[in-house]
C-alpha cells in the first residue's frame, strides 16, 4: 500500500483530535482528545521513518510514547482531584484564579 | 611636649562628651567638670606658651601628627595639629576668655534645668575652635569650622522652647552655610591648583600660581570669613543671635566664632599678599562693615543688640587691618586680644545688668543703676573705656595702630580708609557712651515684667563678679602691655610678616586726631542722653535711627533680594514638577493602564480558547512557512 495514506490517516486522526480539544468541555474528554493528537503524530513520524528509510522517526516515536505515559499519569491524578473536590469534571468550572 | 597639643583639644572635648552622655547623674556638679576642663585647657595652653618662649624665634613653630585621617593614593588628609606664635594667642585667648566665661555661667545659669547640657556646649564651642585655629590643613580647619557652626547653632537656640531663639539659631545656622560655602570652594580650589590643602605645601607654592586663581580663592576665604565673623554681606544673623543666653554672646563676640574669619584671612596672608583685588575686597568689606555696625549699635535699644552692633564693627576694624596686609596682620590681631577681653567684660556686664532686672534687656527701662551694682558698674567701666580708645588703655593702642595702618595705604585710598576708621571711633564713642549712660546714670525708668514683678537690682554673685574682675585687667592693661617694645609685634612677626606703614601723619598726630574724635563722640551722646531725661518710649526719630533701628535694612534686603526670588523660582520648579513632569508620567501610566486593562478581556480564562489559538498560530505560521518556499 503506498505509505502517503498513512499521512492522511495521521492528518484526519489529529484533526478530530484537535477539534475535540477545542470543541468539548469534558476534561477526560479532552485528555483521550489529546491522547489521539499525540498518536496521530507518533503515526506520521513512523511513516516519515518509512519513507525515508532511516530510524529518526521511530526513535522520536518513542520518545512521544514515554512522554505521553508520564502525561497520562500527572493528568488523570489532577483531573480525578480536581472531580473529587469539586464533583465536577468540566474544564469551565476550574476558574478560581480567574479575575 | 607636643603631646599636649591633641590633649589641649581633647580636654574639653571629653567635657562635652562626658556631660551630654552621662546623664542625670552629672545635673549636680557637672558644670564644674566642665569649668575644670577648660580651665586645664587654658593651663596646657600656658605651659606650651612658656614652652615655645624658651625656644629662639626659628623653632617656635611645631608640628605634630596625631593620626592619617583620609589616606588614598594622591590625596592625604592627616589630624596633624601646627602650634606657632599665630595660634597659641588664639588658644589662650578663646581657653582664657572660655574659663571666665564657663565661671560666669555657673552663676548666670544657676536656675536653669538644663544646666549640665548648656555647659557641654560651652565646651563643644571651645574644642571646635580649639581644632580650627590648631589644624595644620584646611580641610581639619573646616571641621573645626564646621564644629563652631554646630555649636553656636545649638547654643544661640538653647531657650528653644522661645520660637524667636529657635528662628534666631537657624538663620545663623544658614547664613553661616552660605560662607561655609565659600570655605568649601576654596579648599577644592587650592586642591586643584596645587594639590595639597595643607598650609605650608599651599603657601610655599602660591607665587607659581596664577593671580587669577589666588584672587578666585582669596575671594572665597573672604566669603568664608563673612560668614563666620558677621562681615557685610553675611552680617544678618548677629543680631538675631542675642536670643542665646548671655554668656554665649560673650563667647561667640570675644573668644571664639566671630574671630574665626580673622585667623582665617591672617592665616592665609600668602594667598592674599600675592592677590591684591583680593586683599582690596578684604579692605572694602571691613570698612563697610565697621560703619554699619558702629551705626546700627547707636539706634538699638536692646543693650545686648546694641553691643552686637559694637562687635561687629570691631571685627571690622580687624578685618580691615587684615586686608591691608603685612602692614596690619599683627595689628588687626592685636585688636582681637584685646577686643576680647573688654568685649567680654562688656557682655558679661550685661548680663549681670539683665540678671539684677528680671532679664530686661531694653536699656530704655533702665537707669541709675551704678549705686545698686558697683562691681558691675566699675568693671563695666573699664570695657566701656577701652573699647572708646580711652588714652593709654587697651582699645587705644590696638585701633590706634589700626588707624594708623590704614592711613599708611597712601593716597586717597588711605585717607578714605583712615577716615572711615576715625569717623568708626568717633560712632564707638557715642553709642558706647549711649549705652552706659543710659544703663548706669540719669533716673531710675524700671517698668515691672509681664508678671508685674517690680524689678529689684542686686549685685550679682561672686562667680559672675570674678571673671568680670579679671577680664577688667585685661581691658586696662592687655593693650599698653603688648605695646611695650612692640612685644606683641615682634612675638607675631615670623608668622605674619611685618613691613613698617608710612603714614601721611606720625603716630603722635593719629592719636590725637582718635582721641578728639572720641572726645566728640562721648560729647555727643552727653548732650544728647546725659543732660536730659530720656523718655521710656523711643522716640520717632530721622528716617536713618528708624532704618539702623531694623538693622538697616538688612533683613528687608536679604527678603527682597534673595527670600522672594528664592520662593518665586521655587514656586515655579514646583509647578513645573507637578504639572509638567508628573503630568507626563502620569498620563503615560493612565494610557497603558488603560491599554492593559482592554487587553486582559482577551485572556477568557477557558482552556480550548487558548488551545485554539495555539492551532490558529500554528496553522499561521505552517501556511506562511510553505508560502515561503514556493516562492
Amino acid at each position: 500500500m503506498n505509505p502517503v495514506n498513512y499521512l492522511y490517516l495521521a492528518a484526519l486522526l489529529f484533526t478530530i483530535g484537535a477539534s475535540g480539544v477545542v470543541i468539548r468541555r469534558n476534561a477526560i474528554v479532552l485528555f483521550m482528545c489529546v491522547e489521539l493528537m499525540l498518536n496521530a503524530s507518533n503515526l506520521a513520524l513512523v511513516t516519515f521513518s518509512r519513507l525515508h528509510g532511516n530510524l529518526d522517526g521511530q526513535i522520536l516515536a518513542f520518545f512521544t510514547m514515554v512522554v505521553a505515559a508520564a502525561e497520562v499519569v500527572v493528568g488523570l491524578a489532577i483531573i480525578v482531584s480536581i472531580f473529587r473536590t469539586r464533583h465536577s469534571a468540566s474544564v469551565d468550572d476550574s476558574n478560581l484564579m480567574k479575575l | 611636649m607636643n603631646s599636649l597639643i591633641p590633649l589641649l583639644i581633647a580636654a574639653p572635648l571629653a567635657g562635652a562628651a562626658l556631660l551630654l552622655l552621662g546623664g542625670r547623674a552629672l545635673d549636680r556638679f557637672g558644670h564644674w567638670i566642665a569649668t575644670a576642663l577648660a580651665a586645664l585647657s587654658c593651663a596646657f595652653g600656658l605651659v606650651l606658651f612658656f614652652d615655645m618662649l624658651g625656644r629662639d624665634t626659628e623653632h617656635r613653630a611645631v608640628t605634630t601628627r596625631l593620626f592619617s585621617w583620609i589616606p588614598v593614593n594622591g590625596f592625604q588628609a592627616d589630624v596633624s595639629f601646627q602650634l606657632d606664635q599665630l595660634s597659641i594667642v588664639f588658644v589662650l585667648l578663646i581657653t582664657g576668655v572660655g574659663t571666665l566665661i564657663h565661671l560666669y555661667s555657673v552663676g548666670y545659669m544657676a536656675h536653669d534645668e538644663r544646666r549640665r547640657r548648656f555647659f557641654a556646649y560651652l565646651n563643644l564651642f571651645l574644642a571646635a575652635m580649639l581644632i580650627l585655629v590648631l589644624a595644620d590643613n584646611y580641610l581639619l580647619l573646616y571641621v573645626g569650622w564646621e564644629g563652631v557652626g554646630l555649636a553656636s547653632y545649638l547654643l544661640i537656640g538653647f531657650w528653644q522652647h522661645k520660637p524667636s531663639a529657635a528662628t534666631a539659631a537657624k538663620k545663623a545656622f544658614i547664613v553661616n552655610r552660605v560662607g561655609d560655602l565659600g570655605l568649601s570652594i576654596a579648599i577644592m580650589l587650592m586642591f586643584a591648583e596645587f594639590g595639597s590643602f595643607a598650609f605650608h605645601p599651599v603657601f610655599s607654592a602660591a607665587g607659581d600660581a596664577t593671580e587669577g586663581k589666588l584672587t578666585a580663592i582669596g575671594l572665597m576665604l573672604l566669603l568664608a570669613a563673612c560668614g563666620k565673623s558677621a562681615q557685610v554681606p553675611l552680617q544678618s544673623w548677629l543680631g538675631d543671635a542675642m536670643e542665646g543666653p548671655t554668656p554665649v554672646s560673650a563667647l561667640i563676640h570675644a573668644a571664639t566664632m566671630v574671630t574665626a574669619g580673622v585667623y582665617l584671612i591672617t592665616r592665609s596672608s600668602a594667598i592674599f599678599d600675592l592677590a591684591p583685588d583680593a586683599q582690596t575686597a578684604v579692605v572694602v568689606v571691613g570698612a563697610v562693615t565697621l560703619l554699619f555696625g558702629a551705626i546700627v549699635g547707636c539706634a538699638k535699644d536692646d543693650i545686648k543688640k546694641a553691643l552686637a552692633g559694637s562687635t561687629m564693627s570691631q571685627i571690622g576694624y580687624m578685618i580691615m587691618a587684615a586686608g591691608l596686609g603685612p602692614v596690619g596682620y599683627a595689628f588687626a590681631i592685636m585688636h582681637l586680644v584685646t577686643h576680647g577681653f573688654f568685649k567680654a567684660g562688656l557682655f558679661l556686664g550685661a548680663g549681670s545688668v539683665m540678671h539684677g532686672m528680671n532679664d530686661e534687656v531694653n536699656m530704655r527701662h533702665y537707669g541709675g543703676l551704678r549705686k545698686y551694682m558697683p562691681w558691675t558698674f566699675w568693671t563695666f567701666m573699664a570695657g566701656y573705656a577701652a573699647i572708646i580708645g580711652f588714652p593709654f588703655l587697651s582699645g587705644f593702642f590696638s585701633k590706634d595702630k589700626i588707624i594708623e595702618a590704614a592711613l599708611a595705604k597712601g593716597g586717597t585710598e588711605g585717607w578714605i580708609l583712615g577716615g572711615c576708621a576715625l569717623l568708626g571711633a568717633a560712632v564707638t564713642a557715642f553709642y558706647m557712651t549711649r549705652v552706659v549712660l543710659l544703663t548706669f546714670f540719669g533716673e531710675k525708668r524700671w517698668q515691672p515684667d509681664a508678671e508685674g514683678n517690680e524689678p529689684h537690682p542686686h549685685e550679682s554673685p561672686k562667680t559672675m563678679v570674678i571673671p568680670m574682675v579679671v577680664l577688667t585687667f585685661g581691658s586696662l592693661f592687655a593693650g599698653g602691655l603688648f605695646s611695650l617694645g612692640d612685644s606683641f609685634l615682634n612675638f607675631l612677626e615670623p608668622v605674619t610678616g611685618f613691613e613698617e606703614g608710612h603714614s601721611p601723619l606720625n603716630a603722635l598726630t593719629v592719636s590725637a586726631i582718635a582721641t578728639v574724635c572720641m572726645a566728640a563722640g562721648v560729647g555727643l551722646a552727653w548732650l544728647m542722653y546725659g543732660r536730659s531725661p530720656v523718655p521710656v518710649k523711643p522716640p520717632v526719630g530721622s528716617l536713618l535711627t528708624r532704618a539702623a533701628r531694623r538693622d538697616l535694612l538688612q533683613d528687608d534686603f536679604n527678603h527682597a533680594v534673595l527670600v522672594r526670588p528664592g520662593s518665586a523660582l521655587a514656586a515655579t520648579l514646583v509647578w513645573f514638577d507637578s504639572k509638567g513632569l508628573d503630568g507626563f508620567v502620569n498620563g503615560l501610566a493612565a494610557a497603558i493602564g488603560g491599554l492593559s486593562g482592554r487587553l486582559r478581556r482577551i485572556q477568557t480564562g477557558y482552556v480550548r480558547t487558548y488551545a485554539l489559538s495555539m492551532f490558529g498560530g500554528t496553522l499561521v505560521l505552517v501556511a506562511s512557512t510553505l508560502l515561503m518556499r514556493s516562492v
